[in-house]
């Protein structure tokens, strides 16, 4: 039974901890991860609690395969809170070493609720919890931490999650970096950490992680390894996904500074293949892993020499093209920065995005920025850009350290009109205005904009779909891949794995069963997707931002047509289109026009419990009714 | 007892090895049943992103673990050159552990005896080795390593010659 069968209360008010027992029936119904962890913010949390709110728990929950040697799933864990981008459900993965050790310590979930009045960093040894000082680490980046915290516990292979000075000071997109290179990267869950004064969280598991049917298991496990090593991975092992960069822009899907252009000029210098030919020194992987994604750039000279850092294609694309950047040294530099703060990159560089193209539009001048020329493809003030928001320097810096959607309204002038975000949070590296499926999904995105919530982007880049138009079929497509994302965000998977589960569900229901013990089919882990999903909007519904209203769309993607010459030339997103999607979509889910789930679904999904949120929310407008008749 | 020139253990490449601890799973699944690296025989080391290896034991000649047991609990395989426990002499005082210039003995946190690396002779070979996905364990002979070493050295020597030969 791969479940450790206990979850950990952790109250940093008073001080005291408790353990409770697992609810297997709950965790057979949203699976671990992700879904475990929402249903367990439902039971921990109160609505209309702000998100810097002692009150507002920070969930730590590993995965069912956490802890064994399942390839990717074993060494992860997920992060849920309510989220202070977003006002709404947050929730945010990351893999490496750490997640594996909270399994071994012998946790499915952490539930951290209180503030010290101290900055602490918690110290979980097995059974033992403490609240350790974390006063001489004030102010260090996440690394740094780590690597004091393993000094003066005086165990190298203990494991660390931390967050940096942004999280410290509330930035609202501040992450939680373990391993050095891994982050719970989106929703600002740094930003949670930090406003419970708590710096970090140590662990170290010593405890057997036993699956039900091990040799079983092991054959599966070792399948997954083989298929791992095959052309399903090929992306990911080699160039990674900075491959992106020149496949997006011969698409016209590449936003440019800050989604005014969808190609980039630029390209060839911040390209997966340049990158790795000059800068990428190692591939690693991640504990129990059989791929190899985490592609380690060493910048060789330069002002920026020795800076060695993780690089991916999200963050690359938003301190790269986002901000029409084609220094590669300077991207890379800034991408170590929003590590070293402790910042979700994306979020970051859509920030910059943001202030560079308020800058050139007027609305910020150089008074703002305290001299810096803050245009497009300046790449000296975009690693300076970073740096403010990081440590709130400045005025500007404190202002954009709130995030796009908060900063544009704090800069008024019409800034809003370049505010890249949906729900509050920075969109991704996809331009929606040419990848309609994908700007369906990212609207309704639980999390705010996001394309790891459904993977929308991938009919249209395939060419399955009409990419330039949004019809009627596409909700049942976004569904489909938001219900199955979910499965994975909670059993845990890595999402480039996604490709070595020939069978899908079936595969995963498998692994799930062999892990667990537990039956379970690939008809009740879609169930479990699509219960999962239902929760969260609940969730949102319940804080207020869960309605049709929501579901939206930055105004570039709506009113700016791409003017890159080619195919894509022209294209944007249009409000009747846009609402055939959203009806379409809410249709499939079994929703109100409003977007509200009704009793009826719920009572499908086994979400009774809940039907509290909905009520007198999804009667249908009278006038409607009565037409009907 | 196999000669220094034939005597195999498991050896990572610096090279190849990316610390990803898939070998740490892969010997306590075969030889404990269950997954936890604090039960394996080998053991992964990240110092930096760029520095990693596996560690386990080199079956050392003369090996220095035997000599320092004082209840005579280690002996060195004449077959293999492995180093067996006596589980029922071994009291867990650790100077074997300290005597290990390779931290390749471990302390098992339940039995409270050392464990060694034993090539998996049950499984016939080292399962740690089948499932590296960067094929960076390999059962190697020191010879084996000197010829490696030597051979890359030469390699880079005549560098330019291989090209345009």
């Amino acid at each position: 039974m791969s479940y450790a069968g206990k979850t950990l209360h952790i109250d940093l008010t008073s001080g005291k901890t408790e353990t409770k027992p697992l609810n297997i029936e709950l965790a057979k119904n949203f699976i671990g991860g992700i879904g475990l962890g929402m249903r367990l913010l439902f039971d921990n949390s109160k609505p209309g609690t702000d998100p810097f709110s002692p009150k507002n728990p920070l969930i730590l929950a590993t995965g069912p395969l956490s802890g064994t040697m399942a390839p990717s799933a074993g060494n992860s864990y997920a992060v849920v809170s309510k989220s202070p981008s977003t006002g709404g459900v947050a929730e945010s993965k990351a893999h490496g070493f750490f997640g594996a050790e909270l399994k071994r310590a012998g946790y499915d979930a952490v539930i951290i609720s209180g503030k010290s009045e101290k900055l602490i960093y918690l110290w979980i040894d097995d059974d033992s919890v403490q609240l350790m000082d974390a006063e001489t680490l004030k102010g260090k980046s996440p690394h740094e931490t780590e690597e004091a915290i393993k000094e003066e516990l005086g165990d190298y292979y203990i494991r660390v999650a931390s967050i940096g000075e942004a999280g410290e000071k509330l930035v609202r997109v501040a992450c939680i970096l373990n391993d050095e290179f891994r982050a719970i990267g989106r929703t600002g869950m740094g930003a949670v950490m930090g406003s419970k004064n708590l710096k970090a969280i140590a662990v170290r598991g010593t405890k057997d992680v036993n699956v039900a049917n091990l040799e079983e298991f092991k054959e599966f496990i070792k399948m997954i390894h083989e298929r791992m090593k095959g052309p399903k991975t090929r992306k990911y092992r080699t160039l990674g996904t900075p491959e992106n960069v020149l496949v997006m822009n011969a698409l016209a899907a590449l936003p440019t500074r800050n989604f005014t252009q969808a190609t980039f000029e630029g390209a060839e210098k911040v390209s997966g293949e340049y990158l790795n030919e000059r800068y990428i020194k190692k591939i690693l992987g991640c504990a129990t892993c059989g791929m190899r994604c985490d592609h380690i750039a060493f910048i060789p000279e330069g002002p920026y020499k020795g800076t060695t850092t993780r690089v991916e294609f999200e963050c690359l694309w938003a301190l790269g093209p986002n901000c029409g950047v084609d220094h590669l040294d300077a991207v890379i530099e800034a991408i170590n920065q929003c590590n070293y703060y402790g910042m979700d990159g994306i979020s970051t560089g859509v920030i910059v995005s943001f202030a560079m193209d308020c800058f050139e539009n007027g609305i910020l001048t150089k008074k703002d920025t305290e001299g810096l020329d803050l245009r497009f493809g300046n790449h000296k003030a975009l690693v300076e850009m970073v740096k403010r928001i990081g440590s709130r320097k400045d005025g500007l810096g404190n202002v954009l350290g709130e995030g796009t959607m908060r900063a544009a309204e704090e800069i008024g002038k019409g800034a809003v009109k370049f505010a890249n975000h949906i729900k509050g949070l920075e969109l991704p590296g996809y331009d929606l205005r040419g990848l309609k499926t994908a700007a369906l999904g990212f609207a309704v995105s639980f999390r705010g904009a996001c394309h790891l919530r459904s993977g929308a982007y991938s009919p249209d880049i395939k060419g399955s779909v009409d990419r330039y138009k949004l019809e009627k079929g596409r909700g049942a497509i976004v569904m489909d891949l938001e219900d199955q994302y979910n499965v994975i965000d909670s059993l845990i998977l890595c999402k480039f794995s996604r490709g070595v589960y020939y069978d899908g569900l079936e595969d995963m229901a498998r692994y799930y069963s062999l892990a667990t013990g537990i039956k379970m089919t690939a008809e009740q882990l879609r169930l479990a997707g699509e219960r999962i999903n239902n929760l969260a909007r609940l969730f949102n519904i319940r804080e207020g931002k869960g309605t049709r209203e929501y579901d939206t769309l930055p105004p570039k993607i709506m009113s700016v047509p791409i003017p890159d010459k080619g195919a894509a030339k022209g294209s944007c997103v249009n409000q009747r289109e846009f609402d055939v999607g959203l009806d379409d979509y809410y249709e499939v889910r079994g929703w109100t026009k409003n977007g509200i789930p009704t009793v009826k679904k719920l009572n499908e999904l086994g979400l009774n419990d809940f039907a509290h949120i909905v009520k007198g929310k999804t009667e249908k407008p009278k006038k409607e009714a009565k037409r009907k008749r | 007892m196999p000669t220094t020139q034939s005597k195999k253990f498991v050896s990572a490449d610096p090279n190849k090895c990316v610390g990803c601890a898939v070998c740490e799973y892969t010997c306590s699944m075969t030889k404990e049943k269950t997954y936890n690296p604090t039960k394996s025989r080998i053991r992964a080391v990240r110092l930096n992103p760029f520095a990693n290896l596996a560690v386990t034991c080199r079956l050392c000649e003369d090996p220095p673990c035997v000599a320092a047991c004082p209840r005579d609990a280690l002996t060195q395989s004449e077959e293999t050159g492995t180093i067996m426990v006596d589980e029922d002499a071994c009291n867990g005082c650790g100077w074997c552990i300290e005597a290990c210039d390779y931290g390749a003995i471990m302390l098992h946190p339940e039995t409270k005896v050392v464990y060694i690396c034993d090539l998996c002779q049950d499984e016939g070979k080292p399962q740690c080795i089948e499932w590296c996905p960067e094929e960076a364990l390999d059962l190697v002979t020191s010879d084996l390593l000197a010829q490696k070493a030597r051979r890359t050295a030469v390699k880079k020597l005549f560098q330019e010659t291989i090209k345009t030969v």
